[in-house]
Parts: C-alpha cells; structure tokens; sequence
C-alpha cells in the first residue's frame, strides 16, 4: 500500500456502481433540458421555424404548387416533407451546442470530474432528442389543426414520427463531429447551411422529382432524405412502403457507422 | 510504510510544447500535503499549463506528474476523484441558474438528489449567492462567476484544489472572501496550488511560493525568503535635521541588523528589509533619541520589482546574491 495515495471523498460511488456512466449521461441530458426551458429563445429553430414554413409553403406557395387541390390538397404530401426538413435542420443544432460548450470551457468542468469521459457526449444527444421529439409534436400537432390526418392508421403515423426521430439521431452525429472538429459555432452553422438548404430544396419535399431537371433528380435519387420523405408519405397516408424504408434504414446505419466513430475520436482528441 | 511528510502533487520535468511556443520547459514540483503552493509568474510564463497539466485536462509532452499519488495521464480518473479545479476563465453553465449548476455536478458525482440540493445550498450560502442562486448565471457579474466557479470546484470536497488566479477580478470583500475559503480549506486538510499574479496572495495564503517565468521555475522559497531575497523592499528614514543622519544610521542599524545605505544628497537613510517587524523598534529608538524625521516609511516591492530581481535582470548590480537556491533549472 503506497501511504502517499489519497483516497477519493467516500461519497464518490462511481468506482462501486457499474452504471454510473448511464446516470451521468441522464444528468448532463437533464443539463440540456433545463438549458432549453431557461433559455426558451434557443429553441426557435424547432417551434416557430417549422411552423412558419408550414403557413408558408401551404398558404403562398400552396396553391401554385399543387394546383387544382389547392392548399388542402398539398397538406398530406408537404407535412410529412416538412417533418423531415425540420427534424434535419434540428441535428445541427447539437454541433453548434457542443462547440459552444467546449468554448465556453463547461466542457474543461466535466472533464475535471470523475466522470465517464463520453457522458457528456451521449448526455448532449439524448437532451437533443427531446428537442426533436418537440418538434416533431410541434409541426404535427399544427399540421392536426389545419386538417391532417393519419389516413394509413394511427400506428403507422405514429411509426412515422419514431422513424424521422432515430433517422435525426443518426444524422446528428455528422454535426456533433462537426461541431467538434470546428473552431468556431458560426463555422459550424455556415457549413450546416451549405448542406441543408440542397439536401432539404433539392428533394422531394417541396415538389415531386419529376417536376425537376435532371442533375437534381439524379441527386435525389441518391438522397437519404428522398427515400426518408417517401417512407414518411407512405406511414402516414399510404403508398409503397418497403423500398423507402429499407434505403432509409440503410442510411442510417451508414451514418452512425461513419459518423459516430469520428465524433468519437475528434472527442476524444478533445479532452 | 509511514513518511511524516506525504507528498500530494509532484511533478518532474514538465513540458508543454505549441507549436514553436514553449509553454513548459521543464518543470519541476512538488507540494506537501496539506500545504499551499504559490505559483507566481507574469503573463504566458505557464501557470496554467501547469495547472491544465495537474488537472489531467492537458498531457504533457514530456515530464510527469503525480497527484495524491496517481500519475496524472495514465490514472487521470482517479486523480479526478480527488481534485477541484477552478480555472482561469469561468467554466459554469451560463445557461442554468447557479443553483442547478452545483446540482448538477453533486449528481454527476453521484449524490442522491437531496444530497446534491443540500450541498449546493450550503456552498451558495457560503459563496454569498444565496440570493442569486436561482438566476441564470447568464445574468452574474464576473466575480460572481468566479464564485461560482469555486463552489462548483467544491463540490465533491476535493482533498487537492487547484486555483488557477482565483482572485483576479474580484472586489476586496469577495477576495477576502475566497483567501478566508482558502485557510478554512487548508485547516481542514485540504492541499492547495493556486496561482497568482498578487505577490501580496501568495504572500497571504501560501506555504512555500515558486516562480516561473517562461516556462521554467526561476525561483522557490517560503514567501518570506523570496521577498527578502528579492532585496527590494526598504525601509526608509529621512531626519529633519541632516546633522542626525548618522545617529539615525546607526539606530536602523541596530534596529535591523543591517548596514543601512545613506543618503546625504537626499537626507535618507534606507535599509532593505524582509518585512516591517522593525519599523516600531525604529520607531521607539528615535523617538528615545529625541530624533524628528519627516518621513518614515516601508517601500513594498511591486510584482515587477520582484520578477526583476527574481529572474536577476536588474539585480546584480545591488545584490550580487540574489539569485535563489534552486532557481534556474
Ligand atoms: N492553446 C494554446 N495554443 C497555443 N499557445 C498556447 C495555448 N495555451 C497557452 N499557450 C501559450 O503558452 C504560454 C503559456 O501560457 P499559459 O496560459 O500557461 O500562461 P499563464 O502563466 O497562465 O499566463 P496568464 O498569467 O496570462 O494567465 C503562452 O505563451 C501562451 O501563448
Ligand atoms: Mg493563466
């Protein structure tokens, strides 16, 4: 026994509880939670965002868009479109919040603790599911108002809202690689727009492929988040479902797999 | 195995390199436990490299370092297990209230909910954040801040804390404040490394007190010989009647125990001295003398003065000897 070796403070339990990484992850998730309540002006990007877009593209643009049906018509095929779009551009915002925190040193506090050293990267993506998971309630609730209908049964609409949910916890990664890699959070959220606006325009979202020239529709073809608006129409109003689907799942394994890794890694690196 | 004097943080040989800028060069300490360590130093001569280093939030280079016995890279988790560290710059969650922030880190140490609350009720108590407590810390002024900083960093009673310039920014009250935190501390058992730009903390606070400057140690001592060391603290006599020089001389002579400078162009007597114990001696003799002065004064010496004569820029002209045992590695 080496008598210099000091012995940690008696309430520290971590080493005697073998799962003390998973309460520590919920506390920092809590942590982001409780940022979001105090600091409700940050979340504007997953409330009135999503639902000025809503009005937006159905009341402008609605009419010209889906012609004779008018803005009733176009509700079944843009809100699943939309879902999508907002739950994408909601992913960056978890990059643009870990680069803050590292620059604001919060993260120079947990890793001086006796902590699990990824909690605070797993605590950061959980607290932003609930973010999503607001939005997602957010959007579908006002698309409810306006007349929506999960006219392929509840189950497959609430099947919908679970897929778009873990499809933006895949996709998160990319930004939490980002916003780790990055200097700054303006870095961040420039390239973020260089990404979303074509990933999320030059899609089906807002139009059919079709109506596209040809070296948009080629890139939608390849687009994850083609595949994932056609499983969403699908769930939620009906349509063929299997082919989406699985590209969709496909992707998703693709992005965790390459993505999370690197994040892993650039965090690692970091602290 | 029992050593009477147990080590809490050694280090040897620090280095710390970015890119062409040499922020460690070689860095060696070492602070017994239950002791405080001063560390001095100008602006960019390493403080808290060295402090990121003991803290396990930087590797070094080369070197290493030992905290209550665990080595700082390989057992950085269970040297996290006995440390608090307060950084420079404010690490608190600006957007929770000051409360939540000490809950937050009471669960993440793994108190039960009532135990966290309770914890960071009497750490706002003690930090004088009560009333602030519920606020986010968006809204606190940087002392505050720093406060809070410090209460976070006592949380989990840390039985080695780090203050990375804690006082810096901070009004007289709150300073006393954290020094009156730092001795409870200290009494408690608690071992200290805090930096400093203040050669008046270090002198308050600390046990023994290191320099550095660009990167190395260019001095070490207990606060006491450094600045008698430095020479540039003095004491100053200056008799009403220039025909009393001489007698005044020899009275600080006696007094101090050392062979004044005398002034006659100025009408000064000037002695350097380690501290200001003498002064009343002087006092009583010249007023026993029947001597008048004019002035009579204590000259601290000015951090500058200090580093000056530490790093032996300017002093060799008048202390040849200044340069300290163990400096210059
Ligand atoms: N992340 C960094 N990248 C590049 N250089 C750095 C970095 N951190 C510190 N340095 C350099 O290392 C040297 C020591 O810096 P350090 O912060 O340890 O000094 P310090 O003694 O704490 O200074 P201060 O009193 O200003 O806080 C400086 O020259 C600084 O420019
Ligand atoms: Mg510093």
């Amino acid at each position: 026994m080496n008598t210099a070796t000091l012995e940690p403070a008696a309430h520290l339990g971590h080493r005697s509880r073998p799962f003390a990484w998973v309460q520590q992850s919920l506390t920092l998730a809590w942590r982001n939670i409780v940022r979001i309540r105090q600091n409700p002006e940050a979340l504007a990007d997953v409330t009135f965002q999503p639902i000025i877009f809503l009005a937006l593209f159905l009341f402008v643009f609605g009419g010209a868009i889906a012609g004779g049906g008018g803005w009733r018509g176009y509700l079944p095929q843009l809100l699943p479109g939309l879902l999508v779009q907002t739950v994408v551009f909601a992913t960056m915002g978890t990059g643009v919040g870990l680069n803050d925190d590292f620059a604001k040193g919060v993260f120079d506090r947990f890793r001086s603790l006796p902590i699990a050293r990824v909690s605070p990267l797993i605590g950061a993506v959980l607290g932003d599911a609930v973010r999503y998971s607001l939005s997602i309630v957010i959007l579908m609730t006002s698309g409810f108002v306006l007349g929506f209908r999960f006219d392929n049964g509840v189950g497959n609409g609430l099947l919908g809202m679970l897929i778009v949910l873990l499809f933006a916890l895949s996709m998160c990664w990319i930004w939490v690689w980002l916003g780790l890699v990055m200097k700054t959070a303006q870095g961040v959220q420039g390239i973020a727009f260089l990404v979303m606006f074509p990933l999320t325009f030059g899609s089906n979202i807002f139009v059919p492929t079709s109506t596209l020239p040809g070296f948009l529709q080629a890139f939608t073809k390849v687009s994850p988040i083609t595949y994932l608006v056609d499983t969403e129409r699908a769930l939620m109003g009906g349509g063929a479902l299997q082919k989406p689907l699985l590209i969709t799942l496909a992707w998703m394994v693709g992005l965790v797999a390459v993505f999370a890794p690197l994040a892993i890694r650039a965090y690692r690196r970091r602290t | 195995m029992t050593t009477t004097n147990q080590v809490a943080i050694e280090a040897v040989g620090l280095v710390k390199k970015y890119g062409s800028t040499t922020a460690l060069a070689g860095v060696d300490l070492s602070v017994p436990t239950g002791t405080v360590l001063g560390v001095l130093g100008p602006n960019g001569a390493g403080k808290t490299t060295a402090v990121r280093i003991l803290g396990t939030l930087l590797r070094p280079d080369s070197g290493q370092a030992t905290v209550g016995g665990y080595d700082v890279v390989r057992e950085a988790g269970k040297v996290r297990s006995i440390i608090g560290l307060t950084g420079q710059y404010a690490s608190v969650d600006e957007d929770m209230s000051g409360r939540r922030n000490l809950i937050m880190i009471g669960r993440l140490l793994g108190y039960s909910r009532p135990q966290a609350r309770a914890k960071a009720d009497e750490l706002l108590e003690r930090f004088e954040l009560v009333d602030a407590g519920d606020r986010t810390a968006k809204t606190y002024s940087g002392g505050m801040r720093r406060r809070l900083d410090l209460a976070s960093s006592l949380v989990g009673n840390p039985s080695i804390l780090y203050l990375d310039e804690p006082t810096t920014g901070l009004d007289p009250h709150a300073r006393n404040g954290v020094w009156e935190t730092v001795r409870n501390l200290v009494l408690d058992g608690t071992t200290v490394l805090l930096t400093t730009q203040y050669l008046e903390e270090a002198d308050a606070l600390a046990d023994s007190i290191v320099v550095f400057d660009k990167g190395s140690v260019v001095a070490n001592g207990r606060p006491a010989e450094l600045k008698a060391q430095a020479g540039k603290q003095s004491l100053d006599v200056r008799p009403a009647e220039p025909a009393h020089l001489e007698r005044v001389a020899a009275i600080v002579a006696e007094s101090t125990g050392s062979r004044p400078n005398v002034d006659v162009v100025n009408t000064l007597v000037s002695v350097p001295v380690s501290d200001g114990s003498s002064m009343p001696v002087v006092v009583r003799r010249l007023d026993e003398a029947g001597i008048a002065v004019t002035e009579l004064s204590l000259r601290l010496p000015s951090l500058d003065e200090v580093f000056l004569a530490l790093t032996g820029h300017t002093a060799e002209e008048k202390q040849p000897d200044a340069v300290l045992e163990g400096a210059s590695r």
